[in-house]
């Protein structure tokens, strides 16, 4: 370990434009470990969230109540047309204003929301809104007959849902899914905006405090997004594999 | 079952119209069938067979007349479907079988989710119910392993495992190839020889004339002709009738 440090101290001698820093200083190292994990923990929750939106969604689509779906269209088209890097701006600065907040000592008043939540809350929405067009997609190319079927065995809506259509849909969506997901884990770096320390956040103060690290910090985020995106994508197809049914197209 | 158990109606239909928007289907229907009957429903295609019969288990609704099933009336505005579900099954020509599921979890899942019965009792029943339609062996098969006349008894099947009191059947062996077409048949004829109520939309004539209880004729959405298989084939006096059977006998 000790080598490593010695031998990327070296680099940083011999070639002023790559220090990697995060390699032989503790402290940036700190920041660059706790940026990785931040935006893991920020893509997990946001994935999560995002699926329960479109799940939860494409349902409230399909419902009798006009009220219902007109909200439903209505959360989609906002959420689909505006940028979400403003979205997240005014989750954060809007409405994070009227969030109440509590008092851990009697002096400091901290929001019950934090700057993370608003990340997690402002992309899962933005997230959904395509999570839901796509589980919609999904959802239509399930036969009505099918569907008919499992009706006629007095299956509630609720678990014809469940338990037939949306096994099915989700088949037919993994594929755009599988797109808006890698969509979603790489525009976690907006957070930055809104000074959630992840990963592109922690490798900008890196940079600003050591210009000479800017090289290999940008390196480092290509990278581990390169890695982040790979998982995601091979879990994803692994997902796929898994729920192939013998003698069934999709 | 008593003597005059068998005499009351289980299905009753009476002056049923129905339309599709501004297309009159159903131009007032009426019918009763007996528990333990067996009536087979032919026609022109278009003539309204299916949406009579969906009609039987409310996947239809109706603007006129009224439809009483196992004492359930289905016109009530706070029908409960599922109490009617749980009486009347139901097979489609195009057996719609769950894909992701295999044949076993087919049959299995309306007992268990619907009827909320215990799962061990239901599969013991299920077995026998595959032993029933003579597909043994098949228990693990996806329904796209299964040829069409598999697919078609494991539906029939499923349908039976919610102990109904009456089975429609809409064009079961229409999808089918000739070959296959009589292993369903049999099926439903060993269904009918039991005891159970059957109402079936079909072509196959031989069968009609060997199984039915009685036969309607429809065309146009009204009932042109009915009566027992002895006198309805020989004795059609409808022109409409005898054009019919003489393009398919
Ligand atoms: N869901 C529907 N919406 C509109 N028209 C329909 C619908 N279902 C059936 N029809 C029409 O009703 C008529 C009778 O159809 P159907 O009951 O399927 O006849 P059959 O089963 O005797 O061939 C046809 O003209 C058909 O186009
Ligand atoms: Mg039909």
């Amino acid at each position: 370990m000790d080598l490593l440090a010695d031998f990327f101290r070296q680099i940083a001698e011999d070639h002023p434009r790559w220090n990697f820093i995060w390699m032989y200083e503790p402290v940036q190292q700190g920041k660059v470990l706790s940026g990785i994990w931040m935006t893991i923990e920020l893509s997990i929750a946001c994935l999560a969230l995002s699926m329960v939106i479109g799940v939860v969604g494409a349902f409230a689509q399909g419902s009798r109540n006009l009220i219902l779906r007109s909200l439903v269209q209505g959360y989609i088209q906002f959420f689909r047309n505006t940028p979400p890097y403003v979205q997240l701006l005014f989750f954060y600065f809007a409405l994070g204003q009227f969030t109440p907040t509590y008092s851990p000592d009697g002096w400091l008043e901290v929001p019950i929301i934090s700057n993370v939540g608003w990340a997690i809350i402002s992309l899962s929405f933005f997230a959904g809104a395509f999570n839901i067009e796509i589980f919609r997609a999904g959802i239509e190319a399930v036969p009505e007959s099918t569907r008919e079927a499992s009706e006629s065995l007095g299956f509630s809506r609720k678990q014809t849902y469940r338990y037939v259509v949306l096994p099915l849909a989700l088949r037919v969506s993994l594929p755009a899914l599988n797109n808006n997901l890698v969509n979603l884990v790489k525009t976690t770096t907006q957070a930055f905006g809104i000074a959630v320390p992840e990963l592109l956040y922690q490798s900008v103060t890196i940079w600003n405090d050591y210009p000479s690290a800017l090289y290999p910090t940008m390196l480092l985020v290509f990278v581990v997004y390169v890695i982040l995106v790979g998982v995601l994508v091979m879990s994803m197809s692994h997902w796929e594999r898994s729920m192939r049914i013998p003698g069934y197209g999709v | 079952m008593s003597g005059s158990s068998d005499k009351e109606p289980i299905v009753s239909i009476r002056d049923v119209h129905k339309y599709f928007g501004d297309l009159q289907v159903l131009k007032g229907v009426s019918f009763e069938v007996m528990k333990g009957e067996v009536v087979c429903i032919i026609g022109p295609s278009g003539s309204g067979k299916s949406t009579l019969i969906r009609c039987i288990n409310a996947l239809n609704d109706i603007q006129s007349g009224s439809i009483e099933v196992c004492g359930i009336d289905l016109t009530d505005p706070k029908l409960d479907r599922l109490a009617l579900r749980k009486r009347v099954g139901m097979v489609f020509q195009q057996y719609n079988l769950f894909p992701h599921k295999t044949a076993m979890e087919n049959i299995m899942m309306a007992p268990i989710l619907v009827l909320k019965e215990k799962e061990d009792e239901v599969r013991q029943r299920a077995r026998a119910l595959m032993k029933r339609v003579r597909l043994e062996g098949k228990e693990d098969a996806y329904p796209g392993e299964l040829s069409g006349g598999q697919q078609q008894r494991v539906a029939i099947a499923r349908s039976l495992a919610m102990s109904p009191d009456v089975m429609l059947f809409d064009e079961v062996t229409a999808a089918l190839d000739p070959e296959t077409v009589k292993e369903v048949l049999v099926t439903i004829k060993e269904l009918a020889q039991d005891g159970m109520t059957c109402i079936l939309v079909t072509h196959e004539m031989g069968f009609a004339r060997e199984v039915a209880d009685h036969i309607y004729f429809t065309d146009n959405g009204i009932i042109v002709e009915h009566g027992p298989p002895a006198t309805f084939f020989t004795d059609a006096k409808d022109p409409r009738t005898k054009e019919f059977l003489s393009q398919i006998l």
